[in-house]
């Protein structure tokens, strides 16, 4: 899903590349604003498990590989804002060190991966936990289910800008420019290895995630739900 | 940090050993291959894709590897797992100072 350089047109990737700045802005003000100081290490310790996680690539049928992204967990834990600065940073330094994801494409990048799909999956994530404690079975369904729709999203994103090229940049000759095939196809095929393999994975990180913070770090969860008291510790809440 | 959040540093310790599992799937993503993978995949390298494909040439370990030191699986789980480590520090890097700049970690809520 880390859109390499001249797949977009700089037309589409500039666009995004500005779109991302005033967001970085209001996420560093956001997470600024609701992360306690003890926490902001966490956001560190976000990115290095996102970069980690995007390296265990895994093989879809017909030549092509997938991988989880572990946004959504990020959104989970720390807030989709925190989530936003910890995916991006591993963006910026997976494209600029190691060559995976295109510089002009950062934003798309960013956007993608590092704006839709930890909020999309921040909703989906507190629509189906409802009121269902820190670490229940509930929880940690809506965690895969959370992490499921996020990439999935992302994925489709990815596709439409992919695909979009094909139909937007000919070159005289009618050969297209950028990305090669119709949108038809970057959708479908993208969608159906997401859907059927990197969905599942992300979804099995995320619950996994989940349960081994929850287990470890209990204050982690229950101070993000909004039905306990912020600032009780924990053992006065569980009584 | 190092004693509060021991046990996330543990699991991201242990994903960077593991990492070299990643390499197994060898196929490239969709809409990832390189102008060499294009030219057999595609048939040709659309003009405008040729001409920002090489834009940043500075990436140091591309692909994850050592640049020379990438014969043999041996050799290119070393490379991925070398990769994993600097690409860890170097995001916590980042983080700590985007957030030290922003003013995060001083004294906001406490």
């Amino acid at each position: 899903m880390h859109i390499p350089d001249g797949y977009l047109s700089p037309q589409t990737a500039v666009p995004f590349i500005g779109a991302m700045i005033p967001i970085w802005g209001v996420a560093t003000k956001k997470v600024k604003a609701t992360l306690k100081k003890k926490e902001t290490p966490l956001i560190a310790l976000g990115a290095a498990f996102s970069f980690v996680i995007m390296m265990f690539n895994v093989p879809i049928p017909g030549g092509s590989s997938g991988h989880a992204v572990g946004a959504v967990l990020l959104a989970i834990l720390l807030g989709p804002w925190a989530a936003c600065i910890a995916v991006s940073t591993a963006l910026i330094i997976q494209a600029l060190v190691f060559g995976d994801g295109g510089i002009l494409a950062i934003g798309a990048n960013c956007f993608n991966m590092a704006v839709a799909m930890p909020f999309f999956g921040y909703y989906v994530y507190k629509w189906v936990r409802g009121s269902a404690p820190g670490l229940s079975r509930r929880s940690l369904w809506a965690a895969a289910i959370a992490g499921y729709f996020g990439i999935n999203l992302a994925a489709l994103l990815t596709s439409v800008e992919f695909g979009s090229q094909y139909h937007l940049f000919r070159s005289y000759d009618g050969t297209p420019l950028y990305f090669m095939y119709p949108l038809k196809v970057a959708v479908s095929t993208m969608m159906t290895e997401h859907l059927l393999i990197a969905g599942p994975i992300e979804a099995v990180v995320t619950a996994l995630g989940f349960g081994f913070v929850a287990k470890s770090y209990p204050s982690l969860i229950s101070e993000k739900d909004p039905s306990l008291p912020g600032d009780l510790p924990e053992v006065s809440v569980r009584g | 940090m190092v004693k509060a959040y021991r046990r996330l540093l543990t699991a991201v310790v242990v994903l960077i050993i593991l990492s070299p599992l990643g390499l197994l799937a060898t196929g490239t993503a969709f809409g990832e291959w390189g102008t060499d993978e294009l030219v057999h995949e595609v048939g040709y390298i659309p003009i405008g894709l040729a001409k920002y494909a090489a834009l940043w040439k500075h990436a140091v370990f591309p692909d994850y590897s050592i640049p020379g030191f990438d014969s043999g699986f041996l050799a290119q789980a070393v490379g991925y797992v070398a990769s994993a480590v600097l690409g860890v520090v170097l995001v916590t890097v980042v983080v700590l100072v985007w957030t030290r700049l922003a003013g995060l970690g001083h004294d906001n809520n406490q």
